[in-house]
């Protein structure tokens, strides 16, 4: 599949999403903020970083980016769109995931290797995984603690709309231990670790974040088949 | 000329850590008798001529759905005498 990577201005791991997105086999396509332009792919990446350096508020400028446009228009019609860190904080300031995230409960970056329990195999991210899996990805955030109302948090856990969740350590204060969510299609998960990070056993903690990419394949074989 | 100031502030029962470093800084500058600290952000925007209901409801329309998040923040859209 093509699988398109976005880079805003303050992105920093577009590159390490698209080496995680052609281990995993398949075509990274780079695509700029300030284009009105897809280049045909079929799934997209929104990377981590401080884009437009966290101003207003993370991920709030670049939801009014111009290739966000698209982005929300094509993740309508289900086209998987996957938020690592800074591009979970944009999928939830462009309303297309509930919540919001906020500085760490503890004011402190961190920065650890973090075991995870994927709760979702159903998305279009997380299929490669069984239900349930504990898994270990790299996880780095100042911002990441996920907050949302009770009705909301409810209504995730109930629906089945929590993705992954921390295990042993609760690192930013997320609320219920949400470490990832999904849209009511499944097309769209946000996720705070990076499982781009966790793709190769010399530069990463392992390779389970390798799954996140690779479940894209099994959507090709079902739905563009 | 004329000033349109738009307050955001978290919403109360959101965890406000930044508030909280500042009251935590509080008794080491020799303040004491201060409860809790909250910390917000103030928009000033300025306009040519009159303020009209029409002006206004564009800035709460901007407040709303960009300056402030109202899944994690209250705002508040006032008109302010510009000082020169």
């Amino acid at each position: 599949m093509k699988v398109g990577v976005v880079t805003f201005p303050g992105t920093l791991d577009d590159v390490d999403a698209q080496r995680a997105a052609k281990i995993a086999g398949h075509e990274a396509i780079a695509l700029w903020h300030g284009d009105h332009d897809l280049r045909g792919v079929d799934a997209i990446i929104l990377p981590g970083g401080f884009s437009y350096g966290d101003y207003l508020r993370a991920g709030a400028i670049s939801r009014f980016s111009p290739v966000m446009a698209e982005i929300i228009e094509a993740a309508g019609k289900g086209m998987p769109v996957l938020g690592i860190c800074n591009g979970f904080q944009v999928l939830c300031e462009s309303h297309l995931l509930p919540g919001a995230l906020i500085r760490n409960d503890h004011r402190k970056f961190v920065c650890r290797d973090q075991r995870l329990r994927i709760e979702n195999n159903q998305t279009a991210w997380t299929s490669a995984y069984d239900a349930g899996q504990e898994v270990t990805i790299v996880l780095k955030n100042g911002e990441g603690g996920f907050i949302a109302d009770e009705d909301t948090l409810d209504r995730l856990e109930g629906e089945g709309r929590v993705v992954a969740r921390y295990l042993e350590v609760n690192p930013n204060g997320s609320m219920r231990d949400i470490a990832g969510i999904t849209n009511e299609r499944g097309n769209v998960v946000g996720l705070m670790p990076h499982p781009e990070h966790s793709v190769e056993a010399l530069t990463g903690s392992g390779t389970d974040g390798l799954g996140f990419f690779t479940s894209l394949s099994r959507i090709a074989e079902t739905v563009f088949a | 000329m004329a000033r349109v100031v738009v307050d955001v502030m978290p919403k109360p029962e959101i965890l406000d850590p930044q508030g909280k470093a500042v009251h935590g800084a509080l008794p080491r500058l020799g303040f004491t008798g201060v409860t809790e600290v909250r910390q917000g952000k103030r928009f000033e925007l300025e306009f040519e001529g009159e303020i009209t209901d029409e002006v206004l409801a564009q800035v709460e329309k901007l407040a709303e759905t960009f300056l402030a998040n109202t899944v994690i923040e209250n705002f508040r859209v006032r008109v302010e005498e510009a000082v020169r």
